[in-house]
Parts: structure tokens; sequence; C-alpha cells
């Protein structure tokens, strides 16, 4: 990182090469305790726990299969609060616009935005817009507040030896709607992109034993495993049968090259829960809204501290690390 | 245990047990090492027996001097080169296309060589250079698109080409490299060109091709039969030949239209190998009465290695592993690759580091 002078495509993965510019440059001059911890949403004093949260989206096509940039907004930075078991209230929006947007697509994206905030049960309580020269496009900024229960210590670092891992549906789909919308090709794949809201409420409600939480976005649940078997000194292990994989995207990966571990998702979570509780919490799961391929994936081991692989189908194993670069489509 | 699962765990239990002398098998084709690296067959092996990645990536083997020449054209005024996403990283003699597109070159990437179509009827004023690398496979997609190109009289397109052809590698790294004893023939490859492409070369320096294809089963059962075909050619004397493990795609003579195709358009030639160097005839080039089409290609000669110390000539030979290499894991790393190995997410380096891999 440190070697380059210009901004690449690849810093904006999700990957090594992101982490290594927050690192390098945003953590140098934001440092604070609440920013280092690297999580998904800060949790400051206050009155009571307070989990903060900012997020910015510049995806292309502004519209696609499942979804749009305003309903994306908002479940991006609701999700990263609900990741930390926290209650997510309110949020802000910055709106970017490009000359030329046209107006009624900003009206069905607001819309949208305002939609899936309901939906969410979040207030939108600050806003900005600024206009900028540019080809149409729009760009959004949220940041959103929530509030966290006492006694509850939902991290990255808490993920513990013998945990259940689950995952709350299809990995993949999101970034396989996209990448299709954009390359032209014709399929029924959609977004998942949704709030995660009734689902962890759902299993903190259950009381069920809940040591960590994570959405799936960018980097795809390879990095996330990696990232989490890092930060909580343990070792992620899982089967590589019993990760939910749409059909669909499944072939699409299957003729791009792609790998459906690596690919991002918009409205997916991996929980940690106690092995006794992971039975319940996957039926908890499966009987929300945006849950019902839910499945539990593996577990939590002390083999090699901050390691994770795949058993996969015919008895091999595959060592899993974060996502190098963008992950582009092959040639051939 | 149902009777595919029975024969998997037959395989596998030979794999891992065999202990007769050492044996190489060579996958030649890039997709190969990266469903190796994802389906950890290579953890299943027995110590006695290796699988080496060969010079079957078409980014990895790509010279440095096509970079710089299509980085020279991508800062040309109203040039625009279009290129596959895997090639835009990789390391010319001083940068990267990706590096030149963030000093404000004109680079695209396309999923597909005839998006290029689009783009160039969009803009009838600026003049387009598809990146034309890749083998036997992509050779028919160029094809394609040089018929599109001829047929609506398309003036502002051109290819800068780099094609390569599979039998004059394979018979250049048996003859001299020295440790390998079969190959894992490239599926892909096979379903253009056919199987039979790989019979004068088993028959010639005696050495086993099992075509294989990409699924976890059908890849373990063609790397099964490859060693066990090697052994019992040594123990038995059995000819080696050419298997295809990979029926539900390749056939015997290949897919004819494709192959008509590319003889309409494309002509051998000589080839230069990054890290290699030149191979006789084993490239491709635009026939000479389609030169208008051609943005250069038959001047491309230069290969610098970025970094003297990278190995990635000895490990595309099948020489060296990625772990040999001073350079792996810390001078040289994906984001800052060194040597193209490391740059394609099927290229040797990359697999071996980020699946961890030490054979």
């Amino acid at each position: 990182m440190s070697q380059e002078k210009k901004i690449t495509m690849a810093h904006g993965s999700g990957g090594r090469a992101t982490n290594d510019l927050i690192r390098e440059i945003f953590a140098q001059e934001f440092s604070n305790p609440v920013l280092n911890a690297m999580e998904d949403a800060a949790v400051v004093p206050g009155n009571g726990k307070i989990a903060v949260t900012t997020d910015s989206f510049v995806v292309e096509p502004l519209e696609f299969p499942g979804g749009d940039i305003g309903r994306l907004s908002v479940c991006g930075t609701v999700n990263d609060l609900l990741m930390r078991g926290a209650v997510p209230k309110y949020i802000t929006c910055g709106f970017i616009l490009q000359e030329g947007l046209d107006m009624e697509l900003l009206r069905r994206i607001v819309h949208s935005l305002a939609v899936t905030a309901c939906e969410a049960g979040v207030e939108i309580v600050a806003g900005d817009t600024k206009v900028i020269e540019g080809k149409g496009g729009l760009l959004i900024n949220t940041s959103g507040v929530g509030f966290v229960q006492e006694k509850l210590c939902v991290s990255a670092a808490n993920c513990q030896i013998g945990d259940a891992i689950l995952v709350s549906g299809y990995m993949g789909d999101h970034h396989a709607a996209i990448l299709s919308q954009r390359m032209g090709i014709c399929n029924t794949i959609q977004s998942d992109c949704a709030p995660l809201g009734e689902m962890v409420r759902a299993l903190l409600e259950a009381g069920i034993d809940v040591h960590c939480l994570r959405d799936i976005t960018r980097g795809g649940l390879g990095t996330v495993l990696k990232e989490l078997a890092e930060a909580s000194q343990v070792t992620m292990a899982i089967e590589e049968a019993l990760i939910p994989v749409n059909a669909q995207v499944r072939d699409f990966c299957g003729l791009m090259g792609l790998d459906p571990l690596y690919m991002g998702n918009e409205g997916k979570l991996v929980a940690f829960v106690a092995q006794e509780d992971a039975g319940r919490a996957c039926e908890i799961l499966a009987s929300c809204a945006y849950g019902a391929h839910a499945a539990v994936i593996g577990r939590v081991t002390d083999e090699e501290p901050g390691s994770a692989y795949v058993n996969t189908g015919i008895g091999g194993k595959r060592v899993l690390d974060v996502l190098f670069g963008e992950g582009l489509p092959r040639i051939c | 245990m149902t009777d595919i699962s029975y024969k998997i765990t037959q395989m596998k239990s030979w794999l891992a047990a065999y202990d007769g002398p050492d044996i190489s098998v060579m996958e030649v084709c890039g997709s190969h090492t990266a469903a190796i690296s994802k389906y950890g067959i290579s953890g299943l092996l027995s110590p006695k027996l290796h699988l080496i990645s060969g010079p079957g990536c078409p980014v990895c083997v790509t010279p440095t001097g096509y970079i710089d020449r299509l980085i020279g054209l991508s800062m040309e005024a109203d040039t625009t080169v279009v290129t596959f996403g895997d090639l835009i990283r990789v390391p010319g003699r001083e940068k990267s296309l990706a590096e030149a597109k963030g000093e404000g070159a004109s680079v695209v990437m396309v999923y597909s060589p005839m998006d290029i179509l689009r783009l160039a009827k969009e803009k009838p004023a600026q003049h387009f250079v598809f990146a034309a690398v890749g083998f036997e496979t992509t050779a028919p997609v160029y094809a394609m698109l040089m018929e599109q190109l001829v047929e609506e009289q398309i003036a502002n397109v051109q290819l800068l080409t780099a094609l390569k052809t599979m039998p004059p590698v394979i018979r250049w790294l048996c003859e001299h490299s020295g440790k390998i004893d079969g190959f894992l023939a490239p599926g892909h490859v096979a379903a253009v060109t056919g199987a039979e492409l790989f019979i004068p070369l088993a028959k010639r320096y005696q050495m086993p091709f099992g075509v294989a294809g990409f699924g976890a089963e059908e890849l373990l059962l063609a790397v099964y039969g490859t060693f066990r075909a090697v052994q019992q050619y040594r123990e038995c004397g059995m000819a080696p030949t050419v298997k295809n493990y990979y029926p539900s795609v390749v056939t015997a003579q290949g897919n004819p239209c494709a192959k008509v195709l590319v003889e309409k358009y494309f002509e051998p030639c000589d080839a230069l190998w990054r890290g290699i160097g030149v191979i006789e005839g084993s490239g491709r080039r635009l026939k000479s009465e389609y030169a208008g089409f051609d943005a250069g290609s038959e001047l491309l000669m230069e290969d610098h290695k970025k970094n003297q110390a990278c190995r990635c000539d000895q490990i595309l030979m099948g020489r060296a592993l990625p772990g040999d290499c001073p350079l792996f894991g810390t001078g040289c790393t994906p984001l800052h690759p060194q040597g193209a190995c490391m740059v394609s997410e099927e290229g040797s380096c990359h697999q071996y580091l980020m699946f961890h891999r030490t054979r």
C-alpha cells in the first residue's frame, strides 16, 4: 500500500487493499479507540450504550433486480448497527447527485429509501444534498445510530471455541445480480438487499447465546470468516456441502470464474452461537422473511488461531484468506 | 455408500497411500490450478505424488512488451484499450494498465470481446483496441468478433494479438523440463480442438494425457487416472495414451465450426512467452488480408523482468514451486505483483499464496 501513489479500483474491493487503505490513510488521521476496533458499528458512551456507523453507496446500476441504491443505503447502515446487537433508531442521509440525474429516477430511489427505513424501523433524522458535475449518477452516504442492550456483548472478538457457525441464506446473490445486470446477462438472480433487524431481534428475544454477528458484504463469506478468526484468535472450520448457494448463482460463478465464497451480499449475516443453541437458532433464522435458506455451516475450533478453512465436498481441505484484489472475471 | 462415493474413496486412498517412485504430473491449465486449490486436491496426495502448475494461464505468459504496447496505445489521443479484467493489473516494464488508467489512460474492462462492437458504435470517432490474449479456448471468440467487424465494416476496432496454442509449448516442456511424467490436459482447450490434439504428443514423449474437467469429482478422477497411467507405464510398460475424463463437454474431434472460423482469420506464428522465450509456431496472428484490423502485434518481441529475483519463468516451466521464489508472499503479493503468476487469480503464485498451498 505504501508503495502506491494513486488510488486503484482494488482499494474499493473490501479485501486486503481496502484494509491497507483504511489502516494507512484513514486510521492514521481519524484514530481513536472506537474506530480502531474496526467493528461494523462503533459503540460509544452516552446515556446507555449507543452504536454509531456510517457507510457510502456507489453502486451501478442505481436500480437492479431486487433493490436499488436507496434500499441499499438503508440496509447497509442498519445492518452494521444490528451486527453489534444494537437496535437501529436513526439514520442520516447525504446525497451527492451528478448533473443530469433523471428526476423520476431520483424520486423512485428516495421513495425506496423511505420505505426501507420504515421497514427497518429507523427514522431519517438528518440529510444533505450536493450536486456535482458528472453523467447523471448518484452517490449516497448514510450514518446510523442505535442503542445497545446493557450486558449484551456481540463482537467480532467474541467468537468462542465450540460455537456453531450459521449463515442466514444463499451466498453471493447481490454480487451476482449486479454483475449480471452490468454485463447484460439475462437471468432471474435477484439481489438479497434487505434489513436484518427481524432476524437479530428474533435471535436475541429467544435468548439464543449469540457471541458474534457479521453481515456478509464485500469480500464475501471467505473474507468475513478469516477476519473474524483473526479478531477472535480462533479457527473457523466450515463444510462446503453445507454452504447454501442458489443454483443459478452457482452456475453464473462457474461461468465467470468467480467463487460464491468471495461474492458480496447485502442482506445476509453469519452468526456465531453456543453449540447447544445451533438448531434452535437455525430454525429462528429460517422462520424470518429473509432467512428461508439459513443453515449451520460449521464450527469454531482451536486448531490454529487466526485461520479459516473449508472441508471440500471430496474431502479436501481449502484454506480461506481474505479476498485479494477485485475478484475479476477471468479470460477463459 | 453410493457407487460414486465408493469410487471416490478408493481413488483417495490410492492417492494418499502411493509409495512408489516420485511421479510429477503437470496441470497446464490455470483453471485447473485454481480448481485443485479450491477442492483441496493437493492435500489428498501422498508426498510422492506431485501436481505442478504449467504455463496455461494466458495472463501469466503474456510478455511485458505486450503490456507496454497496450499502455502506449491507451495513452494515445482518441484511443481506448478494451480488455478482460485480469489483464489490467499485470505489470509491464514500468507499470500496469491499471496504473496507467489512474494516470488518465483510456482503458475499459469488458466481459466479452463482443462488447467492443457496442463501444465502437457508440463512439465512431474513437479508436478501440482489443487486448486479444488467450489460448485455443478464446481464439474462436476473437474470430467471431472478426466476422462481425468484417461483415459490418467497422473501421474503428483493431486487435492487438498475443494468442497462443498449447501443443508447441507442451512439446517445448517435454524437451526442456526433465521433471514431468504426465499431463492433465486442458479441458476448455480440448472442447474446441478435440482430445485427439494431444495424441501425437502422448505417443512422441511416451506420457499420459488426462483431459480433465473442472468439477471436483471429474478432476479428481483425471488426477487419479493420470498418476495411475504413469505408474502402469513404469511398472507394466502399458503404453501411455490420451484419456478423456471430460466426455460431457469434450469430444475426440472438438468443435469443427470454431476450428474453421479460427482458421479463416488466423494463421500460426512464433510467439514470445513471458519468462520462457520464443517458441516456434506457438502463436496465432491475423492473416495478412486482415492486417487492417491488427494494431501492431508483429513487433512484440520484448520481455523484461520487473524484478530480477522473480522466478516466474522457472515456475511456469515446472522447475520451481511458488514457495521457492525469494519474493513469494513478501516482495511479491497479489496487490504488489512482481511477476504475472501473482497477478492472475489463476496464476500459480496467486493460487499458492491465496490458498496457503505448499505443494
